[in-house]
Order: C-alpha cells, then sequence, then structure tokens
C-alpha cells in the first residue's frame, strides 16, 4: 500500500521535493501538497483500492502524511471485510 | 440602587448603533475622498468595540461570531467601508483567539489589544502569488531571538492606520511555497513604504494602498501554527461570515431607502400602489433569503467549532464557500432591484434614496477573494465530497 501511495503521490502530488525522499510521517501539505492536488490523489486512491471516502474522513488529517493515508485507506478496507 | 436614567445602554447592539451613527454622517464624505474611515474607528475604540472578540480572562468580552456579525451588519447599513474595515480587523483577531492561546506572547497581546483597543491589519497578499493568499514567496529569517521580513504586500488594508499587522510568509528561505507562517508585527516594529493607491469603483474608505513591508520582531511573535491550520480553521469561516454580515448590511439599507420611496409615493397616490411596490416585495423576498443563508452559516460554523475534524472537513470548507458566493451575488440584485425602484432618485446622489454608494461598494463582494476562484476551488471538492441532502443535517 506505501508504494502505491508513493506512486500516486510522485504522479499527481506535483511536490516541489522528490517523494522518495519523504519519510512516511512527513508532513505533506508543508512539502508543498495544493489543496487541488490533494483532491487528484483522494481520487487516484479511491481509483487504485476501490473505495470511496466518507464525508467524515475527508479532512486535512486524513491526509496530512503518507502514513495518515495508509491509516486512512486502511481504516475504510478493513471496515468493508467486517460488513 | 438603580442606574440613572442618562446611563448610555451598554449592550452590544446598542454601543454598535451609536457607532453606526457616527459612521452614516461621514459615509459620504469617506466614500467620495477615499480617505480612513477615522471617525467611525475612532468611536469603536471609545466604545470598546476593538476588543470584544478577546476572551474575558484576557480583559475582552468573549463575543461570539454570530455577536461579531451583528455588529458588521448594523456598521453596513451605515457606512461599508468602516464596516468593512471593523469586519477584517475581526478576522485577524479570530486567529489570534483561536490559535494563540498556547503562546506566552500571543496571550499579552491579546490583552494589549483588548487594553489599548488596538486595530489589526492584514498581509497576506503578495506580488507574484497570483491572489491565492495559500502561497508566499517572501520567507521570514529567524535569526536567534529576532525575525526578519521583508514582503511586497500588494494589499495592506488600512494598513497605513493599524496599530498592528499579522503578516504571512513561507517558515524559512528553504520552505516551499505553502509551508507558510504568521506573525504579528507591531507599530513600530515594521516600516511601509507605499507602492499602490487604492483608488477604486467602491470600499474607498477601507484604504487598501500597497505597501513594501519590512519588519523586525521578537521570534516570539511568530504564530507557533502553521498559516494553512489558521487559513483552514479560523479565516475561512470568519472572513466569509463576517464579509456576508457586511453586505447583508449593505442591501439592508438599500431595500429600506427603497421601501421609504414606496412609501413616500404611495401617500402622494392617496394609498394606490406605485409600481415600484412590486419590486420592494421581491427584494425582500431575496433579502430574507440572504439572511438566512448566513445565519445558517452561522450556525455551521458554531457546531463545527466544537469539533476541529469538522471545521478542516471538505463539507465545511464547501459551506462556507457558498455562502459567500451566494451572499456577494444576492446584494447585488436586491441593491440593483431598489435602485429600480427608487429610478433617478436613487441613481442620484445627495437624496435620502441615493444608492450609488451601495451599488459601488457591493460590486467588491464578488471580488474579495474572486468568485470565480472560489467556484473552482468547490469544483474540485465536490470531485470527491458526498453532500449531506438531509434537510436538517
Amino acid at each position: 500500500m506505501n508504494e502505491t501511495i508513493r506512486e500516486l503521490l510522485t504522479r499527481v502530488g506535483g511536490l516541489p521535493v522528490a517523494v522518495t525522499e519523504l519519510e512516511d510521517g512527513a508532513d505533506l501539505y508543508a512539502a508543498g501538497l495544493s489543496s487541488f492536488a490533494s483532491v487528484q490523489l483522494m481520487l487516484g486512491l479511491e481509483e487504485a483500492f476501490d473505495i470511496e471516502f466518507p464525508d467524515s474522513l475527508l479532512n486535512r488529517k486524513s491526509f496530512a502524511s503518507i502514513a495518515a493515508i495508509e491509516q486512512t485507506v486502511s481504516h475504510i478496507l478493513k471496515a468493508r471485510e467486517a460488513a | 440602587m438603580s442606574l440613572p436614567a442618562f446611563a448610555a445602554d451598554m449592550s452590544l447592539s446598542a454601543r454598535a448603533h451609536r457607532v453606526a451613527t457616527v459612521a452614516a454622517e461621514f459615509a459620504d464624505r469617506v466614500d467620495h475622498d477615499g480617505r480612513f474611515p477615522r471617525e467611525a474607528v475612532d468611536a469603536m475604540k471609545a466604545e470598546r468595540l476593538i476588543g470584544i472578540q478577546i476572551p474575558a480572562a484576557f480583559g475582552g468580552e468573549g463575543a461570539s461570531i454570530t455577536e461579531i456579525a451583528e455588529v458588521c451588519s448594523i456598521l453596513g447599513q451605515a457606512c461599508a467601508a468602516s464596516a468593512m474595515v471593523f469586519a477584517m480587523h475581526q478576522i485577524k483577531v479570530s486567529s489570534l483567539v483561536e490559535h494563540g492561546g498556547d503562546s506566552e506572547w500571543h496571550r499579552d497581546f491579546m490583552r494589549e489589544l483588548a487594553g489599548r483597543q488596538l486595530l489589526v491589519a492584514s498581509a497576506t497578499t503578495e506580488g507574484g502569488i497570483g491572489g491565492n493568499m495559500r502561497n508566499s514567496i517572501c520567507a521570514i529569517e529567524v535569526d536567534g531571538d529576532v525575525c526578519r521580513l521583508t514582503k511586497d504586500a500588494t494589499v495592506i488594508s488600512y494598513g497605513a492606520h493599524a496599530d498592528a499587522i499579522m503578516v504571512t510568509s513561507r517558515s524559512n528561505d528553504k520552505a516551499a511555497p505553502t509551508d507558510q507562517v504568521m506573525t504579528v508585527f507591531k507599530q513600530g516594529q515594521y516600516t511601509l513604504q507605499k507602492t499602490v493607491d487604492w483608488d477604486t469603483l467602491g470600499m474607498r474608505g477601507t484604504c487598501s494602498d500597497g505597501f513594501l513591508f519590512r519588519g523586525e520582531a521578537p521570534s516570539v511573535q511568530i504564530f507557533p501554527k502553521p498559516f494553512a491550520e489558521i487559513a483552514a480553521q479560523s479565516m475561512l469561516a470568519t472572513s466569509h461570515l463576517l464579509w456576508s454580515a457586511v453586505w447583508y448590511g449593505i442591501a439592508a439599507d438599500a431595500v429600506l431607502r427603497a421601501q421609504a420611496f414606496v412609501r413616500a409615493a404611495a401617500r402622494k397616490a392617496g394609498g394606490t400602489q406605485p409600481p415600484g411596490a412590486l419590486r420592494l416585495a421581491e427584494a425582500s423576498n431575496l433579502l430574507q433569503l440572504l439572511k438566512a443563508g448566513i445565519l445558517s452559516g452561522l450556525r455551521i460554523y458554531a457546531d463545527a467549532k466544537a469539533d476541529h475534524d469538522q471545521l478542516s472537513s471538505m463539507a465545511f470548507s464547501i459551506a462556507m464557500n457558498n455562502v459567500k458566493l451566494a451572499s456577494s451575488e444576492t446584494i447585488l440584485t436586491i441593491i440593483n432591484q431598489a435602485m429600480i425602484i427608487c429610478g433617478i432618485m436613487g441613481y442620484k446622489n445627495g437624496t435620502p434614496y441615493s444608492l450609488g454608494r451601495h451599488l459601488r461598494d457591493a460590486h467588491s463582494a464578488q471580488l474579495m477573494i474572486s468568485n470565480d476562484r472560489i467556484l473552482g476551488n468547490t469544483s474540485t471538492m465536490l470531485l470527491v465530497q458526498k453532500p449531506d441532502t438531509s434537510l436538517l443535517g
């Protein structure tokens, strides 16, 4: 999952730094993730993992770092398995 | 023991109305000369309205955004420029109140602001960023305990008349354009060199000139939180809501003038309804819609404040964007209808029914953060956000 997220970030994130140099916990907004790019990233994630982000998770915190995105996506996948 | 009958009514609304009386007296001169509404702002300070949002623990009154919006609308009915200065100041104060509580310097500044009624301006716009305040080119230089900043600020509303300015910048010279901080600079800690003149269609009294800002201050004056958080959690909502309250005030006064015109005409015609009466009913309908939209926005903000995740959610941003879009567009329709009702008496300056200033001031609304930019942001968010379609939700 980490790899898929990093691939997407490289493709749509438009960051001024190389994604490979970002640590999992690094603040993506501070690294230059714009709000438009973050939406592109969300769309990419929905497509890649065949999920839909519920409204409650559509906030800055859920997408603030690679680790946070992993947690958000896992949370949705787990909720789906449980259902 | 009861207070003497001549004691002034000290309710927020009564104080705001007293300031509005002063603002109304000078509104046309402020507009004509494009000068700062000094008399109205002095009256705000005398009535101690400048510090009302500061919590009581720091010498203020802990006024809510809803209460402040009411003051904005009262002032907006008298002089839109004075009301807008008040609104913009309170938007800066909301950043201080919501995000400065963890820092000793900012707590002290809150006390000073309330005590001395300090007027705070904002320098978020910069030459070269294309109007997007979430980007900065300039970077703050932190050198031990001191920070220095130079900014080509193309707009600082009432910059030359403020007692302090909050300035955004990149957090250091290697930071990305979106990695921003905001710093409070007090008068005496900066110089302003005027670069652009504010000679505009309306809102002439906000004196939103451009300046080359150069400041040096203790580095503790930098807000301890990233500006991205401040912008999302306090500025977005308070800007759209307080601006809308000012705009509502402009429109409400226009409807009042149109109604006075229709009434006078009906009296002369011995009770026969003048043709404008129908349009007045339409304008009153739109004014009510406008009011309902703002009140619902204020309620959404009050609910979201209790839950920080909600404050930074897309649903909340979209709701606030929608309040701004609706109010900035509706006021133009309302004032235009009022103008048609009053006819040449509304078009002319210096009559009791004059609406030129209202119409010109109101035209700024769709440009203060361009509605096209806001529509663009909302449409981006709607790519992923799922709207709550329930009536009460």
